[in-house]
């Protein structure tokens, strides 16, 4: 007898077989771990399972019995729960509003807070959450909004939890933490399926661990019994190297060179800075790594460098020359590359051909035109050297509608228009984001390549594993300043950890 | 690609198809005797005589000038809501220069007056664009107010300037303001009584209208000028991203868009055959541009198409009048057109449902 079992589920979407013939089930009180690549098909499988999205084939059991979830107010009867990834809060409630909302109690249309202010209180204490539940949603941290998320789900009694990646957002000490509370609640019978594409975690924490992979499920294991190799092949389809063939960094001269910038933000005038002092070089042939938790500040850098926002105080200054308050375009034009944080906001004209989006910052130049007409036969034969030269995969050539292209391919078109610009800078914000192994290993490549042939690399990064293996230098920045200037080789991740969450710090000098 | 230009060419008809249907419901509901033969009537009148046909593509050529109008901001990302202002200011001022500079050779008038037009049109839309470059004011708010402030400038300077009282109408242009007809009235004519031959209204506007189906089709789709617009309309943080002035692009695309409508006004205007009303009318072809262009997928060649067709119907619904009040002639209309909204939606369901059948055809 399984709490929840989907027997059979298919779910196609248009060109692509997102779910086949799947068979998940889940035993009450384990921590079931689903593992897959991007794309593997674990959100959509939980979205079937939340009721989101009606799958063509396939049932779902509880406890033996047939349940039909049509949405997830279903669901949420059935004491089915989940943690999104991007949660699902109001910013401008308080913690206990965001908790009831949905399920208030009431007297006569009056909301009664007290009853739910005592259950929540309760439930905060027994997990050990240190929450204050009266802040508004806005004033905590990230970690604190994912316990709200989670006291949420016991406050409706859900036994079923579905956690979607929930450590990505997380500092090593918040980690360690949600492990703690996820093994709390397992002890107590919650079952709890758990959504992730870390092996290490699931090495630490889940009892059985079921693998998709293009759709399709590949096993289910003990996780006891299992190495992380063998899960890791099962998740990619071969094996994968996990280190990179790194050579030593011959660093050369400085590149750009920021100077007390300083960022005021746009909602807080009068609070504190977005940025606040911040100093740095970086050299030709390094890659130097902002490393962070989400929201400390990272994109107001980024932004701030390459032009899409105007700064406040301070200078900019590349190969000497001071680009503070350049244009975007002359910024482009003086060798800045940027693989934008948001590929599908910034990166891309998703309603454009592959070839069109290799040219969005050189459409202009002789090369693709003449008197204003595009050169539409060069533009082409441009795309199609890219498209070999990166190992571009889409449906139809340089003609593919980018929307219609995967991630993973999304991103090295980026990757190639960015890099075959010649660059002497490359600003890459999160470049593996998303992606599966392969592609983050073909990206992490490119960026040594660009290093190794002399240019600057300047890596944002929220994965401590790759900016750890990727970067010669790291700075770490915590509420819009820097504070900490390390060396891969001379730091744990702990101590990053410590960094990212302010509970340490170093002056920083240039 | 190629199977999106059939996916579009096949929703548009379905929503025809389901507009027409409903169209014949009202019919059907208002007058059930002369349904059949009414519709029938707008089905085929503008195929039944060469006059008609030439007076469907006569009637198209302002609102194949709107609907391009309409569309060219759309692919800009803009909702240029105000074509019917920008209409009657280029109208406008085809009167006052159609009516005056007498002592011109007439082609110089003729064009100085389409000429100005377009700039008129082009300073009316540049107001709505300048005020959401640099004010960030939403179009559609300025250029509903645009189209009023319009359509009182107009309606003053009609009766100031260009009034004929008997009729409470703009004054009749001299014949040598018309734009030619190239002989096109002689192709498109018919015997309507034994012995009396008319000819169609059509003339040289037509052809203009087509060329600049063609001009537009050409900017969108092979100009730098139009790989940055479409890039703005697209996605406007990428187009900032890759350093293309999102302002000034704005507003170039609102005179554009303002320059085919205000042409449009003079295009109509100058035939002779339609006027001014005097007294405060929002006039309706901005308005029909939006639907042209809907129905036309914002395409400029299928807008010449969906052009005619809005035309073929609103002469066959001309003629049924007879049998039928006004008000239910223009519901019908109205409701075939309104349908023709929906085209996205049914290109788009069709998208997913035709992409089965072929995917189930591929497994068998």
């Amino acid at each position: 007898m399984y709490i929840i079992e989907m027997r059979n589920i298919t779910k196609i979407f248009p060109g692509i077989v997102a779910n086949d013939d799947i068979t998940l089930q889940l035993k009450k009180g384990e921590i079931h771990a689903l593992l897959g690549e991007n794309g593997a098909g674990k959100s959509t499988l939980m979205s079937v399972l939340f009721g989101l999205y009606k799958p063509e084939n396939g049932e779902i059991y509880k406890n033996g019995e047939i349940a039909h979830i049509n949405g997830p107010n279903d669901a949420n009867r059935l004491g089915i729960g989940m943690v999104h990834q991007h949660f699902k809060l109001v910013h401008n409630f308080t913690v206990l509003e965001n908790i009831v909302l949905g399920v208030e109690t009431t007297k006569t249309g009056v909301l009664q807070m007290q009853e739910a202010r005592e259950k929540v209180l309760a439930l905060s204490q027994k997990y050990k959450f240190d929450i204050d539940i009266d802040q508004e949603i806005r004033h905590i941290s990230v970690g604190m909004q994912q316990r709200v998320e989670i006291l949420k789900m016991l406050y409706r009694e859900n036994e079923i939890l579905i956690f979607d990646e929930p450590t990505a957002v997380l500092t090593p000490q918040e980690i360690d933490a949600l492990m703690q509370t996820m093994r709390d609640m397992a002890n107590e019978g919650k079952s709890i399926l758990f959504i992730t594409h870390k092996l290490d975690e699931i090495k630490q924490i889940a009892d059985r661990c079921s693998v998709l992979r293009k759709g399709k499920l590949i096993g289910t294991v003990d996780v006891a019994e299992t190495t992380k190799e063998v899960m890791s092949e099962m998740m990619v389809g071969r094996k994968v190297i996990l280190s990179l063939d790194k050579k030593e960094a011959q660093i050369g001269e400085t590149i750009m060179s920021v100077r007390n910038l300083s960022q005021r933000g746009i909602e807080s005038k009068s609070h504190k800075l977005r940025l606040s002092n911040i100093n740095f070089d970086v050299k030709a042939g390094e890659i130097l790594c902002i490393a962070g938790i989400e929201g400390n500040g990272q994109t107001d850098l980024v932004y701030a460098l390459t032009g899409l926002a105007p700064i406040d105080n301070g200078t900019i200054t590349m190969n000497g020359k001071d680009i503070t308050r350049a244009k975007i375009r002359k910024r482009t034009e003086s060798g800045i590359a940027h693989i934008p944080e948001d590929r599908h906001k910034h990166g891309l004209v998703l309603d454009y051909t592959l070839a069109y989006n290799t040219i969005l910052q050189t459409y202009y130049s002789p090369e693709f035109q003449s008197v204003g007409f595009l050169k539409d036969n060069v533009i082409m034969e441009h795309a199609r050297k890219l498209i070999d030269r990166f190992d571009i995969r889409s449906g139809q050539g340089e003609s593919t509608s980018v929307r219609a292209m995967s991630g993973g391919n999304q991103q090295k078109v980026i990757l190639a228009r960015e890099i075959d610009r010649d660059p002497q800078l490359l600003i890459a914000v999160q470049p593996t984001r998303g992606l599966d192994v392969g592609a983050i290993e073909y990206i992490h490549n490119q960026l040594l390549a660009q290093r190794d042939s002399g240019k600057a690399v300047l890596l944002v990064s929220l994965e401590l594993e790759e900016v750890m293996n990727v970067s010669d230098r790291i700075l770490v920045m915590y509420e819009g300043e820097i504070v900490a200037d390390v060396n891969p080789k001379d730091v744990t991740f702990a101590e990053l950890g410590l960094y990212m969450s302010g509970a340490k710090r170093m002056e920083v000098a240039v | 690609m190629k199977r999106d230009s059939i996916m579009s060419f096949l929703s548009s008809l379905v929503v025809l198809v389901i507009g027409l249907f409903v169209g014949f419901l009202i019919l059907l509901f208002s007058n059930p005797g002369a349904a059949a033969g009414a519709f029938s009537t707008i089905l085929t009148f503008g195929f039944s005589s060469m006059r008609n046909i030439g007076d469907v593509l006569h009637g198209a050529t302002p609102i194949i000038m709107t609907g391009l109008s309409v569309a060219f901001a759309f692919k800009t990302g803009l909702f240029n809501i105000g074509a019917t202002g920008q209409f009657a200011f280029g109208g406008l001022v085809a009167i006052l220069i159609g009516l005056n500079f007498q002592g011109m050779p007439d082609g110089l008038r003729i064009l100085f007056a389409l000429v100005a037009a377009t700039a008129a049109g082009a300073a009316w839309g540049a107001i709505p664009g300048l005020l959401k470059a640099y004010r960030n004011v939403h179009e559609v708010i300025s250029c509903i107010m645009t189209n009023y402030i319009g359509m009182f400038l107009v309606g003053y300077f009609v009766e100031q300037h260009a009034f004929f009282a008997i009729e409470n109408r703009s004054a009749s242009l001299p014949t040598n303001s018309n734009l030619p007809t190239l002989g096109l009235d002689r192709v498109f004519q018919s015997e309507i009584l034994p012995g009396l031959i008319r000819s169609s209204d059509i003339n040289a506007g037509f052809f203009i209208a087509i060329f600049m189906a063609i001009v537009i089709y050409l900017i969108l789709n092979k100009t730098t000028f139009g790989y940055e617009l479409k890039a703005c309309g697209f996605n406007r943080d990428a187009a900032k991203y890759a350093g293309i002035n999102e302002n000034r692009n704005i507003v170039a695309a609102m005179m554009i868009s303002g320059a085919l409508a205000g042409l449009g006004g003079a295009l109509l205007y100058l035939s002779g055959t339609v006027h001014i009303a005097a007294g405060n009318n929002l006039l309706p072809y901005g308005f029909t541009g939006i639907s042209v262009a809907f129905l036309g997928l914002s395409n400029p060649i299928g807008i010449i198409f969906s052009g005619a067709l809005v035309s073929h119907l609103f002469l066959g619904g001309a003629r049924i009048q007879l049998n039928f009040p006004i008000e239910i002639v223009e519901i019908v209309i109205s409701i075939i057109i309104y349908f023709c909204a929906f085209v996205f939606l049914v290109k788009t369901f069709l998208g997913k449902h035709i992409g089965k059948l072929f995917k189930g055809g591929e497994k068998s």
